[in-house]
């Protein structure tokens, strides 16, 4: 660790795949890959964590979907994509021939729809894992966000897993939005879920006082961005300290090297990127430099040597 | 590398001159190269409120002119309104500050062939990309009249230079401080009829937008519109920003406005939307 030449390792690891960045884009938050790559090369990214896919077209919600909040925004899109049999033939195969490497999130209304999702990925060459969202809030039925239900994530995950097959990661992505995360993960794991994404956005609302209306047209969006980082570390460090040996991919209102490193020292082993990149194209690139800066100012060897270390003090 | 914006890149740049005109700010910027491809329609997302600023989207600003060579180089200019505090931040900057500009950015209008009579029509601040468009279609021919209306005569944007290259500028203000009482639709059909036009393009509120649309659609006229949406990237990545318009095969889909648009072709947007999912749209739920 002493030796200056020695070179840095900022790999990670899910399941049996190894990671060359531990930056990734977050869900929904780097549209097909191609409205970035103007500004960056895909493959600086650890992976591109594609929208969250549904079985059949989606149109997503109504407009105003988006509303300015201090040191956050909320979104209300439903999900809006072309389904998984167009995703298929257009999305992926332009995302391997750039070379970026490849998390396929989903999202289903019903357990089925997650085992037809995932009997559809088995097979697909070129991707890295596959990113099981149980927790957009912005679905119909707020009481259809299987996130909030032990015994729902737990089915789905199952479902996933015998329906994938085989060496596929399964990072299985959660709410902050329940009264006991820790429980909800322990669930996923015994359900075979490789690895976890933390956190989703939180549900919120905003209303335009001149108008005295939900600004959103679908009412109830979800929180991100800076705002909700604390809820981040809060929500990493408490499932970090229950399943050390699971990996956490990071997530929640990171902005900055110094915010990655926050998320990491509290147990992520990677982070993802969202809405920082609405409001700057390059972020990854530049929270990458900075991360791995203020990693080896700390004499840190790897990324992994850092990961979880605010539990050790 | 992609078609999606494809001349878009990300910098910093001066200002070199910010104007109150009116009820809005001329702001001109040294934005080097990215000038060079601006066409009239594209726009710019700027940072604002500075390092570790609460507000952390861009704001999206039409822009006014460009010019790809001059005393500071490329340059872009913007008319601002200082609506909100992102705005007011902006036209708070002083010559020599520096702001992070992402652009061009969008669709630019369609420009015709062959010489044509065009109309042009813009609301408020709206009326900014309008004059850039006039100087190209005049370059190219054609006859160019010019619409502007807005609540007050103060809110009405229109330069000297802006003037040179139009035909005719008629202006409308809705409490009749300037030009003709009203709005710009109770004109439109009577200018239409007198200047021959065969083309509109506008820029301004949607309601305005799809007012003009009903007037060009029953005459069976072009009408190339910028539209507007709340919008958190610019870059097509959120999926905010999206309006349902039918595609090239009649199906209406949820379409991003920043990389689809703000330039559409009117007759293929469904209009009075807002708020609600058009029944039919592809993938419809609610």
């Amino acid at each position: 660790m002493d030796n200056q030449f020695q070179a840095f390792d900022p790999r990670c690891k899910f399941g049996s795949k190894f990671f060359p960045s531990p930056i990734f884009t977050a869900s929904g938050c780097a549209g097909s890959g191609k409205e970035l790559s103007q500004f960056f090369d895909l493959d600086e990214l650890g992976a591109v964590v594609t929208k969250s896919i549904s079985v059949k077209p989606r149109s997503g919600r109504a407009t105003p979907r988006m509303a300015e909040t201090p040191s956050g925004m909320l979104n209300s899109i439903g999900l809006q994509g072309p389904g998984i049999d167009q995703f298929l033939a257009e999305d992926i195969p332009w995302l391997i021939s750039n070379n970026a490497r490849v998390i396929v999130s989903i999202s289903g209304e019903t357990i089925d729809e997650y085992a037809s999702l995932a009997r559809k990925l088995r097979g697909v060459s070129g991707i890295s894992g596959i990113e099981v969202n149980i927790s957009c809030p912005n679905v119909e039925n707020r009481g259809m966000v299987f996130a909030c239900d032990p015994v729902a994530s737990k089915s789905v995950v199952e479902s996933v897993r015998r329906n994938v097959g085989g060496e596929l990661p399964i990072i299985v992505k959660l709410s902050p939005d329940v009264t006991d995360i820790v429980s909800i993960a322990g669930e996923v794991i015994n359900a075979g879920a490789d690895g976890l994404a933390l956190i989703n956005t939180l549900l919120g609302m905003a209303i335009d006082i001149d108008a005295m209306r939900p600004k959103l047209a679908g009412k109830t969006g979800g929180l991100s961005g800076p705002a909700i980082r604390p809820v981040a570390v809060r929500a990493i460090y408490q499932v970090h300290a229950a399943f050390r040996n699971i990996p956490i991919l990071g997530m929640g209102g990171v902005a900055s090297g110094r915010d990655a490193l926050e998320l990491i020292m509290a147990g992520a082993s990677a982070i993802s990127i969202g809405t920082a990149n609405f409001g700057d194209p390059t972020s990854v690139v530049r929270i990458k430099k900075e991360l791995v800066d203020l990693l080896k100012e700390r004499k840190f060897s790897s990324v992994a040597a850092a990961v979880g270390v605010a539990h050790e003090k | 590398m992609s078609l999606i914006n494809k001349r878009a890149e990300q910098r910093n740049a001066e200002i070199i001159s910010n104007k109150k005109v009116g009820a809005y700010h001329h702001m001109v910027f040294a934005a080097g190269d990215m000038a060079a491809y601006c066409r009239p329609g594209n726009f710019v997302a700027i940072s604002v409120g500075g390092t570790g600023s609460s507000m952390i989207l861009r704001r999206a600003f039409a822009i006014y002119r460009a010019s790809d060579r001059g005393q500071y180089g490329g340059t872009i200019e913007l008319v601002v309104a200082p609506h909100g505090q992102g705005s007011r931040w902006l036209t708070s900057l002083e010559i020599h500050d520096v702001v992070n500009i992402v652009g061009p950015l969008g669709t630019s209008f369609g420009i015709p062939t062959e010489p044509a009579a065009a109309l042009l029509v813009g609301g408020g601040y709206g009326s900014a990309p309008l004059f850039g468009l006039a100087e190209v279609l005049k370059e190219r021919g054609c006859r160019v009249d010019m619409v502007l209306g807005a609540s007050s005569a103060g809110k009405i944007y229109a330069p000297l230079e802006g003037k040179r290259s139009v035909n005719s500028l008629t202006i409308t203000t809705e409490d009749g401080g300037a030009g003709i009482k009203g709005r710009v639709t109770q004109v439109l059909p009577g200018l239409i009829d007198k200047h021959g036009s065969e083309i509109i393009y506008s820029c301004g509120p949607m309601g305005m937008l799809a007012a003009i649309n009903e007037i060009s659609s029953s005459l069976g006229l072009l009408h190339q519109c910028a539209v507007e949406e709340a919008m958190a990237c610019g870059i097509g990545i959120c999926m905010t920003c999206v309006i349902p318009v039918k595609d090239s095969s009649g199906v209406i889909k949820m379409t991003r406005s920043c990389i689809d648009g703000p330039v559409m072709d009117g007759a293929k947007v469904i209009w009075d939307s807002s708020r609600k999912v058009p029944q039919g749209t592809w993938g419809f739920n609610g």
